[in-house]
């Protein structure tokens, strides 16, 4: 039993916030402070992008107000209530920094010339030396469309680098390329809004409550309205608690629930075959796929008890619509792709796909998650969902920018490949923003050497990452209210951004400090950008006729109608909220279906790692916690990392609950506190992800990644857990590895980027 | 005249503490907050509830009946309000009085501090910032009819000790049909092993 820790407590004058975080206390004749103006605007986390208000004082924001729009209908979650308060916190970096008397000394303050000329003399002098791959950009979704255009126009122009990347791969590769592979568009086909049309609900591998809070009033709406909620989850999560059935799987293994589901689907006789041959391609090769999963060999795999298969596979298969909601829990997975299929399967084989409150959606975890996999910072995209291998898309783009179309790169390494490139010296230098990769990457030893070895590393960020800590060069960048643009949130639809006020002390925008960057490596004159709206306008035209089409979405729209979803190709069009309905995005308007096998994860446990560690969030933090560890109201609830495991297994150990103990992965250990709950399997570990240095889980994690599009395996790896008296124990015995690097030719060590291998040869 | 209130159902509640983080917000209390989210049994489950004031009606307001000081007073709306601080002396008969152990002394302050059901808010029509943020609707605020209209469950204002029935303003959602919250019941139900308390599940 919790109590609320901190309003009573002696000295509760320190509780306020900011406070903690050094800021002088505000005294009760101050607290009543008027706003002069409330800017509307939407919240900086997850990917549901809530509307609120900011309460702004004198440029300063003081306050949030709740605003009604369609998706959140006013709520907000704790991360939405106090997000204002990174504006005027006191960790804010205010000027650029670097190492003045060279690496290993402490960061200093300089001039914004100084700093901008020291990185582009070192960048000219790498590219020179090494070509201009040696240089690459390492980008994140946490930002405005606009930013996240001006990334990737910035690497592939500015720099003439292939290497661009973003930490979307760490997130939404997975679901992005299976939904582009089966139905030839990568978006969530419906809204939020319709998901009380439902009448069964099959939650895979989403904590919805705790990551996507806002989410949930639509499901208990559909609830109400009688529709079944299924959660395939390892642990009981919130809206497990309430599920009519959940199916515990063991981490890694859903393939095997997920067909077994179909299996049973198809022997009840619940597919729906007019719809199936009117619609799809790759029906037979999946019915023979799947033949296999009895739901007997299905429990044998995954865990979940036989009749709770068929039970899920009754409830889902009976209802006349339903829907499935999946998130990291299958996606963060060496076989991720396939795990995204083997829904969709289900989907298609119950004819949901393009109807009402039916079929499958992605919950897309960042922000701008959905928007910033579509404006071309991805390794392998350009503006508006265009191939970087397309020569039609490449000449478009080119022509765009300006640029002949041969000087435009080639696919270059994701994100999870750049860092073994730069771990081994072929990227020397690299170009961070809007990411926290020592939290946010598995395995972060070899992280650290990566990060080690570029000579510089340069950070834009608004806080002193545990990233921006190691830089040589840190560049102080804006938190969302202080710059204007568009987002697209998970259902995609796009939302306006509006600024508050101005960055603090000598900050900059992202997009601002991109184009100087730019203007000082000789390319100034591609990057004229006064305004965030002149770039909106750019990336208006850039994405015009591609996949993800935001030609008729002009700023006065999105004001005016309350969001747009896209494709919108002209301003006459009112946006798509539901896609699919007559045909899928394939030039025959038909779904494909993949037969999908089952797979295990890469590492399994054995006899010296006897658990499965899978990782996840907690509702208090976001992302690497950059943000969230900074505000106090949501640090104190979580302030640390834990582990989760189950009573029986505990006993067996000998650990107590709120002990510390020592957990073991073949990378590295660490040492945090249990906690002892029933909620978990007990054969799984459970530890929050959020949290840097000796408290991040990354530095156990395993970093092998799926084979097509590199998201790495954060949610299965083998792990052993211990008291901490027990002797430290290294190096005996290895965890069973299903594939290595040596096994397997498309694990690392592989072919550079989803589709083309490296070309040794300069372009 | 229409009466808007609260309802609390904590079978929606997912321990998110945005109500907390909302109520924080709050001109007049800023950075503390008058809802308290608690862990039924963690070592359980992930259950959670959230704890505002009920806005005691029948007996009125036992916080406000017990004060020495008339510092704790109740709106026309029926809305009880936190102590006065000009009038408020500290004795903290109100913390004890309170059968769902809402008021918190301040020690520093030297005062009473509950929730007043965002008075500032709610005499505008807005809602309460708890039942505003809770992105779940665990706290919702409106009137009986709406809510009868949109949502399952039933809401119930009488909560039973034993042989003291208390009223509320506030309403507590239970599962339908249920008339009130009967706490003894319910405690010698837990005394003789009922509901049984199975294993989640088993491997």
């Amino acid at each position: 039993m919790t109590v609320n820790k901190d309003t009573f407590a002696p000295r509760r004058k320190t509780n306020y916030d900011l406070q903690l975080a050094g800021r002088s206390p505000v005294e009760w004749h101050e607290a009543g402070t008027l706003p002069d103006r409330l800017v509307p605007t939407h919240c900086c986390f997850c990917g549901v992008q809530c509307g609120m208000f900011l309460k702004v004082k004198d440029d300063e924001v003081i306050g949030v107000e709740p605003r009604e729009y369609p998706h959140n209908r006013g709520a907000l979650c704790p991360k939405g209530v106090v997000a204002y308060q990174q504006q005027a916190h006191p960790e804010r970096l205010r000027y650029p920094m670097m190492r003045k008397n060279g690496r290993g000394n402490p960061l200093e303050r300089v001039s914004w010339d100084e700093a901008l000329d020291y990185v582009a003399g070192r960048w000219r002098a790498i590219q020179a030396e090494h070509g201009k791959d040696a240089v690459g950009v390492y980008s994140g979704s946490s930002m405005t469309n606009e930013k996240c255009y001006v990334a990737g126009k910035f690497a592939r122009v500015g720099l003439g680098t292939r290497n661009i990347d973003y930490n979307g791969r760490l997130c939404m590769s997975s679901a992005a390329m299976a939904y582009s592979k089966a139905f030839g568009l990568d978006r969530a086909p419906l809204p939020l809004t319709d998901i009380p049309l439902a009448d069964c609900i099959f939650v895979a591998g989403a904590n919805i409550a705790e990551c996507f809070p806002v989410a949930m009033q639509w499901i208990w709406e559909a609830r109400d309205r009688g529709a079944r909620l299924i959660v395939m989850d390892p642990r009981e999560t919130p809206i497990a608690r309430t599920a009519d059935l959940w199916l515990p799987v063991r981490p890694g293994t859903d393939i095997a629930v997920l067909n077994g589901m179909l299996r049973q689907i198809i022997a009840d006789g619940l597919v729906d075959e007019a719809y199936v041959a009117a619609r799809t391609n790759g029906w037979d090769e999946v019915r023979a796929a799947v033949a296999e999963m009895t739901p007997e060999r299905a429990e044998q795999l995954s865990g979940v008890p036989a009749e709770r298969i068929v039970a899920a596979a009754r409830l889902y298969g009976r209802a006349a619509t339903s829907l499935i909601l999946h998130a990291r829990g299958i996606e963060h997975s060496t076989h991720g792709v396939d795990n995204c299929l083997a829904c969709i399967n289900l989907a298609l084989a119950r004819g949901q796909v393009g109807k009402p409150g039916g079929g499958t959606a992605m919950l897309t975890g960042q922000g701008n998650g959905q928007g910033g996999r579509e404006h071309g910072q991805k390794a392998n995209q350009l503006p508006g969902y265009r191939k970087i291998d397309n020569p039609e898309d490449r000449a478009y783009i080119a022509g765009i920018w300006g640029i002949p179309e041969p000087e435009l790169p080639p696919e270059g390494a994701a994100a999870t490949e750049m860092v073994h490139l730069m771990a081994e010296g072929t990227i020397r230098s690299c170009l961070v923003l809007c990411s926290n990769l020592m939290v946010s990457l598995p395995d972060n030893g070899v992280v650290q050497r990566a990060l080690d070895n570029l000579d510089p590393l340069v950070v834009i960020d608004f806080f002193l990452s545990e990233t921006a800590a190691l830089a040589d060069v840190v560049l102080p960048g804006t938190v969302w209210c202080e710059d204007e643009g568009t987002t697209t949130n998970l259902e995609g639809r796009v939302v306006k951004i509006n600024a508050a006020g101005p960055p603090p002390g000598e900050a900059r925008t992202d997009w601002r400090i991109m184009s100087d960057l730019a203007a000082r490596m000789g390319r100034g004159q591609f990057f004229p950008y006064r305004t965030a709206a002149e770039v909106g306008e750019e990336l208006r035209l850039a994405s015009r006729g591609g996949a993800a089409d935001y030609y008729g979405i002009t700023w006065e729209r999105l004001d005016r109608e309350g969001g747009v979803f896209w494709p919108c190709p002209s301003e006459d069009h009112p946006g798509t909220p539901r896609l699919f309905a007559e045909r899928f995005a394939h030039p025959d308007g038909r779904a494909k279906m993949f037969p999908i096998a089952y797979q295990p994860p890469a590492e399994e446990p054995d006899e010296h790692y006897p658990f499965r560690l899978t990782t996840g969030r907690v509702v208090y933090h976001y992302l690497s916690g950059t943000q969230t560890r900074r505000i106090g109201f949501l640090n104190s609830q979580a302030p640390d990392p834990w582990v989760e495991l189950h009573p029986r297994a505990a006993a067996q150990l000998g650990i107590a609950d709120g002990e510390l103990v020592r957990v073991t992965t073949p990378r590295a250990s660490m040492e945090l506190k249990a906690l002892v709950v029933p909620t978990i399997r007990p054969d799984t570990l459970f530890i929050p992800f959020h949290y840097g240095g000796r408290g991040a889980v990354n530095q156990l994690t395993n970093p092998a990644v799926d084979p097509t599009v590199k998201i790495p395996e954060y949610k299965a790896c083998a792990a052993r857990i211990e008291p901490l008296d027990a002797p430290a124990t290294q190096g005996n015995g290895h965890a069973r590895r299903n594939f290595t690097a040596g096994t397997n030719p498309k694990m690392f060590p592989y072919e550079v980027g989803e589709t083309r291998p490296v070309e040794p040869k300069a372009y | 005249m229409e009466i808007k209130t609260l309802f609390v159902d904590a079978t929606r509640c997912i321990g998110c503490r945005a109500c907390e983080a909302g109520c924080r917000e709050c001109d007049s209390h800023k950075g503390e907050s008058m809802v308290m989210v608690d862990f039924v049994d963690r070592g359980f489950s992930v259950a959670t509830q959230p704890t505002v004031c009920m806005h005691c009606e029948d007996p009125v307001a036992p916080c406000a009946q017990v004060c020495p000081a008339q510092a704790i007073l109740i709106s026309p709306e029926g809305v009880v309000q936190q102590a006065d601080p000009s009038r408020c002396i500290g004795c903290q008969n109100c913390v004890f009085a309170c059968p769902f152990g809402v008021p918190k002394f301040d020690v520093e302050a030297r005062l009473m501090k509950k929730c007043n059901l965002c008075y500032d808010r709610t005499v505008q029509g807005l809602q309460p910032w708890c039942a505003q943020a809770c992105p779940t609707d665990a706290l919702w605020y409106g009137t009986f009819e709406e809510f009868a209209a949109r949502r399952n469950g039933s809401p119930v204002s009488c909560t039973g000790f034993g042989e003291m029935d208390v009223h509320t303003r506030v309403y507590q959602v239970m599962p339908a049909g249920t008339e009130k919250l009967d706490l003894v019941a319910l405690l010698s139900e837990a005394a003789e092993g009922r509901p049984v308390r199975e294993e989640a599940w088993v491997l």
